[in-house]
């Protein structure tokens, strides 16, 4: 896994509530059995029409989205299932981090393990970002993952929580399996303790 | 005397297998169950590292989401890219070792329905599945909940995963329903208070007279849906009922075993003076069957009741979002649900396709007709509870009220192997999310119990399930 450490990125805007995973990858796209070539259906029932053009009316397909590499998105971003096809999809777009009040705890985990960085800020933060966003379409801000900082076009630094051992992992660009190998001794020692409760086989 | 605990404090405490400072808990998984969608990716990543499926015989694969219901499903499966993924379950469970309940099998069916009925699911495990609906099986006073592909893997290669502790709310459902009311009404009147993020970092114990009262099916209704107010998981304490459900099942301790498996599980209800970081309540004497109106399972309303006006709520966002759902759903402030006419009813999905779910719609749809202008649709959720329906003579009553009678799968809940709705449809759906699209692109959901989806079925618009039971 790359590190993920500090960038600036430009941000787009999407300004809606309870955003599901649903309308990030609709289910049909998930009979894939890869993890790549997701992000063309991303948000894909809002992108494009019936006709399979290109909604202008949606967001990422104006000129103010090209390049963004940051989404700030309304409270409770990614709510519904648990399919890491999600975070997969903002990422083959080529998104590197959300900006939200909050996250959906399935997705929020989901998201930590790609390097995909979700974001979570304060009500006043987010409207200031969403007014920035508005008021300048090539809008930029800086991230920094060791500071756990963002900071605003108002030259404001608003600091966020990631948990300590998902950041170290992040840092590092290391993913989280090889810890948990680590632990081996530990969970066999404590199979031999506890026994076998289910044979489902 | 030591500290009193909750139901999920104690199976929390007894599965930590280590606990690291400045690292998540490493927590065991005593159940993992896998299906066709979310488990590629992570055969891969085994595949990729070189590692075996650490203990497949605590592992169960099935497939549900992308199957066809259709008759001749083992024969065809039209769709090339579901087909292919099908296939490539069978791959992984032959390469990696995993009994996998396979189409045709007569263990086969939606992941959450087989758990219970094998009794794989028991009291103060631990379960996990790559599918968010997973809280269903902590009606067994299970902790369960859904996991990401990534941690799929995780629990393939070493069953265990990490976890932060998360914290805790007691769901007291004052009351007794009315006739008419469900379980499914229960929580839909639970997730319209708290919202689709109410839960969010929660696990949810559900209480109260109206919970001891419901069924095990009923259970596993609600803690299903827990996932819709945002919580990590939902559990109900084990009790008679829950023994009684899982006594004699194939994969349940026998004998001794049996013995020894009821007097650990007595001991898991929460401890008198146990404390949760949160309280919510519902009132379920005031309950009417419910109903959602929006694109979110936490938009719901009683089915007398009107769709609320956006222009009532004081909060500017909230506005927008409500108003946006109404455009969606093409659908008017101010009025009730009730009469609203309908293209589609849907009886299935992980949520409401167990046999009470059955018998309670062909209660109603006995020796009626659908309406003519309503395709409705039944699914078993397995193919045990399509033997047992057969067995009661359900599809006969289904088939001769003009309702289609399906193989087992998530079918019309998820529209991602053939059964979805056409644009602009409206249909009333046992299922579990509402989503823009959820049913099939441009379909409009109206979340409801069994109950009111048949009685819909009947007038061809929603309908107040109490006119229909006595």
């Amino acid at each position: 896994m790359a590190t993920v450490k500090k960038f600036t990125g430009k941000v787009v805007p999407l300004n809606v509530r309870d955003v599901d995973t649903d309308q990030i990858i609709p289910a049909r796209f998930l009979k894939t059995i890869d993890k790549l070539g997701l992000g063309k259906n991303l948000f894909n029932d809002w992108r494009y029409l019936e006709s399979g053009e290109d909604n202008p009316d949606f967001i990422l397909n104006q000129p103010r989205a090209e390049g963004a590499t940051v989404l700030v998105a309304g409270d409770n971003f990614g709510c519904g299932s648990s399919r890491e096809h999600a975070p997969w999809a903002l990422m083959g777009w080529g998104l590197k981090a959300v900006v939200s009040t909050s996250f959906a705890d399935i997705f929020k985990g989901n998201c930590l393990k790609n390097g995909l960085l979700p974001i979570v800020v304060d009500e006043a933060t987010l409207e200031e970002l969403f007014a920035a966003a508005e008021a300048d379409h090539n809008l930029n801000v800086e991230i920094d993952l060791e500071t756990q900082s963002i900071i605003l076009p108002s030259g404001k630094s608003v600091e966020f929580p990631v948990d300590e051992f998902s950041k170290k992992c992040l840092l590092a660009g290391v993913d989280q399996l090889g810890y948990l190998q680590q632990q081996l001794p530990a969970v066999e020692a404590y199979e031999q303790r506890r026994g076998d409760l289910v044979n489902t086989l | 005397m030591s500290q009193p605990r909750t139901l999920f404090e104690k199976i929390w405490d007894e599965h930590v297998v280590a606990h690291e400072p400045g690292a998540p808990a490493v927590l065991y998984i005593d159940l993992h169950l896998v299906h066709e969608v979310t488990s590629p990716q992570a055969f891969q990543g085994l595949r990729d590292r070189g590692i075996r499926v650490r203990r497949p015989d605590h592992t169960l694969a099935t497939m549900d989401h992308s199957v066809p219901t259709t008759a001749n499903r083992l024969q065809v499966i039209s769709d090339e890219i579901a087909k292919k993924q099908v296939e490539q379950l069978r791959i992984n469970c032959r390469e990696f070792g995993v009994p996998l309940a396979d189409l045709g099998q007569e263990t086969q069916g939606i992941v959450h329905v087989i758990g219970p009925e094998l009794g794989v699911t028991q009291p103060g495990f631990t379960v996990v599945c790559g599918d968010s609906h997973t809280s269903t099986h902590g009606a067994f006073g299970a902790l369960a909940f859904g996991i990401g592909t990534t941690e799929v893997e995780h629990v393939l290669a070493t069953q265990t995963l990490l976890q932060n502790k998360p914290r805790t709310a007691v769901v007291n459902f004052e009351g007794s329903p009315v006739k008419g009311v469900t379980a499914k009404d229960l929580i839909l009147g639970l997730i319209s208070q708290i919202g689709v993020g109410g839960g969010t970092g929660l696990v949810l114990e559900y209480t109260g007279e109206a919970i001891r009262a419901l069924s095990m099916e009923g259970r596993m209704t609600v803690c299903n849906m827990s996932i819709e107010g945002g919580a990590r998981a939902g559990m109900i304490a084990p009790d008679d009922k829950t023994f009684e459900f899982l006594a004699g099942r194939p994969k349940a301790p026998q004998g001794a075993d049996w013995d020894a498996a009821v007097e650990r599980w007595r001991q898991l209800p929460s401890d008198e003076g146990a404390t949760y970081d949160e309280t919510f309540s519902v009132d379920v004497a005031s309950l009417e069957p419910m109903l959602t109106y929006g694109t979110n399972p936490g938009q719901g309303v009683g089915v007398s009741q009107p769709v609320p006006d956006p222009a009532s709520l004081g909060d500017a966002n909230e506005q927008a979002s409500l108003r946006k759902a109404l455009d969606y759903m093409e659908l008017e402030a101010g009025k009730p649900l009730l009469g609203k006419p309908i293209d589609v009813v849907f009886i299935g999905s992980c949520t409401n396709s167990r046999i009470s779910d059955l018998r309670a719609a062909a209660e109603i749809l006995k020796g009626r007709k659908v309406a003519d202008n309503v395709r409705a649709m039944v699914v078993p959720g397995s193919e045990k509870i399509k033997k047992q329906a057969t067995e009661e003579g359900l599809p006969e009553i289904f088939k001769a009220a003009g309702a289609e009678w399906r193989e087992a799968g998530c079918s019309m809940c998820i529209a991602m192997n053939g059964d979805q709705l056409t644009p602009g449809q409206y249909c009333v759906s046992t299922s579990n999310r509402n989503f823009e699209g959820r049913q099939g692109k441009g379909g409009r959901t109206f979340l409801a119990s069994p109950l009111t989806a048949a009685a819909s079925a009947v007038e061809g618009k929603v309908a107040d399930a109490r006119r229909y039971v006595s």
